[in-house]
């Protein structure tokens, strides 16, 4: 079995315990700083990441989740879980927890009006796959570590650098779970993106 | 690039993005920070809170414009208003002013006495308040993205919001354990949508997030709710019109996210000085009480 955490400080966390269902899969609502000793991966899910950011101070989450990433254990963030994982984020002075060499834009399709539902393409986990896009940021610009896993119009919003992913879209709000699926694989045989 | 705005799944994830978290009314940009700062999820952006509203009597209306602009430069987490129930023109504003949700509240003075807005026509997503299910699944119906309890808005008393969240869930309970044959008859006596209450038997749960509103005025009402079975809480007037809201804000948030953790409310709970004062409910007649507004 494998142990997977979701980070449910706020957002959606009940939409991916959903998509990360597999047999050898046990789901962990994470609140805690010591539930993160028992979890093999992690997900940071949608939601708003300026509230995440300061319930992640407020509950002394920072330093445990930038040692959890040090450890290469996989994380996977979605949209809000995105911008918490990027080194830089544009108009902000600091980055959140700053695992992956990217810099992203907030909210920068607009305002709640302008999201929206595409079907993207993505090599390295399927064709034709949903994603639902709300108030979501566009990755601006990777580092060379990054792997670009999805664009959507030319702009980036899926990337991977290791056994770190992210998306600026909602894998979980569909019923395609092939993006949990492969983050799934990717805590399941670290080896591969070792 | 094909892409589809407005969709239900756009419009109703926008909703569960926001669980677990406090929305917050605010009547200008220094509060909204306030509230930012303190992890609100979104606020709301209102003229008046509802006690304000209450107090000052009259009709009550969608905010100036200016106000819902001011909020949406100060923050960058989403910005709801108001909409009078059944004010089309008040909405499509609202719209096009690009806040992230409509409320058609019955906070503010009902525009129309029969109908509620189309919110399917709307690409921007709307919350509504309900009592019990068969208002929730009407509201869904007409395409609602998010139920709230109506409560009694601006009264800092709790029991009206437990009275509906109580009630709902007992409904949607029921429903769940029904057989499949039985739910027309259980629509026409609730007066819901057949195939709503059909989705949430299929599914085990109501299609759209369903917050808390109406009456919260501390960190333990909040808890209160949640441990109820609310995905999440409005607090209206609670936290502005307390003495210290910067520090009531964030006890708010911390009890939403930490709503079993007893220790740590009593702990968020002390020296928060007056909460607002509040209304006992049955001093209020009935043709005053907001829930009353909306059918």
């Amino acid at each position: 079995m494998i142990n997977i955490g979701i980070l449910a400080l706020q957002g959606a966390v009940r939409e991916h315990a959903k998509a990360l269902q597999a047999p050898d899969v046990n789901v962990i609502v994470v609140k805690k700083v010591e539930q993160l000793d028992e979890i093999d991966g992690l997900v940071f899910p949608g939601g708003e990441s300026t509230t995440m950011r300061r319930l992640i101070n407020l509950y002394g989450f920072y330093e445990p989740l930038k040692d959890f990433a040090k450890k290469d254990k996989p994380i996977f963030g979605t949209c809000a879980g995105a911008i918490l994982m990027a080194n830089e984020i544009v108009g902000q002075m600091e980055p959140h927890l700053s695992v992956m060499d990217m810099t992203v834009e907030r909210n920068a399709f607009g305002r709640q009006r302008e999201s929206f539902e595409a079907i993207l393409q993505m090599d390295q986990i399927g064709n034709n796959i949903e994603a639902v896009f709300i108030r979501a940021p566009i990755i601006k610009k990777v580092g060379p570590n990054v792997t670009v896993i999805a664009t959507y119009d030319g702009d980036i919003v899926a990337t991977q650098q290791g056994p770190f992913l992210a998306c600026s879209f909602h894998p979980e709000l569909t019923d395609d779970h092939r993006m949990h699926q492969y983050f799934v694989k990717m805590v399941r045989e670290p080896a591969i993106h070792a | 690039m094909e892409k589809h705005v407005g969709t239900d799944r756009v419009k109703r994830g926008m909703a569960e993005m926001q669980k677990g978290g406090v929305i917050m009314d605010v009547v200008n940009a220094e509060q909204a920070k306030i509230a930012e700062e303190a992890g609100a999820v979104a606020v709301m952006a209102l003229e008046r809170v509802p006690s304000d509203i209450r107090a000052a009597g009259g009709v009550a209306r969608m905010a100036d414009p200016s106000i819902v602009e001011e909020v949406q430069e100060a923050v960058s987490i989403p910005v709801m208003a108001k909409a009078r129930i059944g004010h089309i023109v008040e909405a499509r504003i609202l719209e096009a002013l690009g806040v992230d949700y409509i409320d058609e509240s019955e906070v503010l003075t009902p525009a129309d006495e029969v109908y509620h807005l189309n919110k399917r026509d709307y690409t921007v997503p709307f919350v509504c308040g309900a009592r019990d299910l068969g208002e929730a699944t009407r509201r869904i119906g007409e395409g609602a993205s998010m139920l709230r309890t109506k409560g009694e808005p601006g009264t800092g008393n709790i029991v009206e919001a437990v009275r509906h969240q109580r009630l709902m869930q007992a409904q949607v309970n029921k429903v769940i354990g029904m057989s499949e044959d039985e739910l027309m008859t259980e629509a026409k006596n609730l007066g819901a949508p057949y195939e709503i209450l059909l989705d949430i038997k299929r599914n085990g749960r109501l299609p759209v997030v369903n917050f808390a509103a109406g009456g919260i005025a501390t960190p333990a009402d909040a808890a209160l709710m949640m441990q109820l079975g609310s995905d999440g809480v409005f607090v209206g007037s609670g936290i502005f019109k307390s003495e210290n809201p910067a520090k009531f804000a964030k006890a708010i948030v911390e009890a939403t996210t930490h709503y079993q953790d007893y220790a740590l409310i009593a702990k968020l709970s002390k020296n928060l000085g007056p909460a607002m004062k509040g209304i006992e409910i049955s001093s209020i007649e009935q043709k005053d009480r907001m829930q009353e507004r909306g059918w």
